[in-house]
């Protein structure tokens, strides 16, 4: 080790020590989960591709993707997943006109039953997708939220 | 933060239903304030959901999801288990929440 990259790591150890004491530190393993790449994303199939190595997905009949026709609020959109497909692994929700279309990905491990709900902020009237992956497979339902006031503004 | 996570969660048969709300503001980094500069992007980016110990949930949000977060999953369990929730924003604020199932 040089002198250079030796007082680097000086500085660099000193400065995360800083910010443990500040509280600011990180669980290193929830911190490294969140996919960059696929979160910004500004195309709906990159998000996809980065989050699971593929955008080839088949529709599927069963996945019951709940969203309001239109959406009043933007800022407020609830939307729910669920699907009886056998070995469920993820399920996420992406919408398509977002800056960054990819909202949400749950992982879901041993026990979960096939049911994701939240809230989301929608830009504009926009195709909503929800893909399930399970078996090892990507399947999507599709839905348009109409959007009368966005909730994306100021 | 104690009181960030508000949570239940109730047994139907064998299958459990935990809802969560989490007060946080979730801005996108896109809007502004009402001096015109942008708001920095301030959201939970990670939500992780143990059940008796056992990670059985884990989230990734973007800026998308709304501010003061809902969320509700549902696991085969029964009445009686822990559920705990632990949410980390992008500043590494941690926030979190548990319940027994009812």
């Amino acid at each position: 080790m040089n002198r250079r990259s030796f007082l680097h790591n000086v500085f660099r150890t000193g400065t995360l020590a800083s910010l443990a004491v500040a509280g600011l530190a990180l669980p290193k393993q929830l911190l490294a989960a969140w996919n960059q790449k696929a979160f910004k994303s500004k195309q709906y199939t990159d998000a996809i591709s980065e989050l699971y190595g593929s955008s080839s997905m088949e529709e599927s009949d069963n996945i019951i993707l709940k969203a309001p026709d239109i959406a009043e609020n933007g800022a407020v959109v609830p939307v729910t997943v669920e699907s009886e497909l056998p070995n469920i692994e993820s399920i996420s929700i992406l919408v398509e006109a977002n800056p960054s279309p990819l909202a949400a990905e749950f992982n879901f491990g041993a026990g979960m039953r096939g049911y994701a709900s939240t809230r989301l902020k929608m830009g504009k009237t926009s195709n909503v997708h929800a893909v399930v992956k399970a078996d090892g497979k990507l399947y999507q339902a599709t839905k348009e939220v109409k959007v009368t006031i966005g909730g994306c503004g100021g | 933060m104690a009181n960030s996570v508000r949570m239940r969660a109730k047994a139907t048969g064998n299958v459990v239903e935990v809802k969560a709300l989490v007060q946080h503001p979730m801005d996108t980094g896109q809007a502004k304030d009402k001096n015109g500069n942008l708001i920095p992007e301030y959201f939970i980016q990670t939500v992780e959901a143990k059940v008796n110990g056992t990670t059985m949930l884990n989230a990734q949000w973007s800026v998308a999801v709304s501010k003061n977060p809902y969320l509700a999953f549902q696991y085969t369990g029964q009445k009686g288990d822990k559920v705990e929730l632990t949410c980390v924003d992008n500043k590494g604020e941690t926030f979190t929440g548990k319940t027994s199932v009812r």
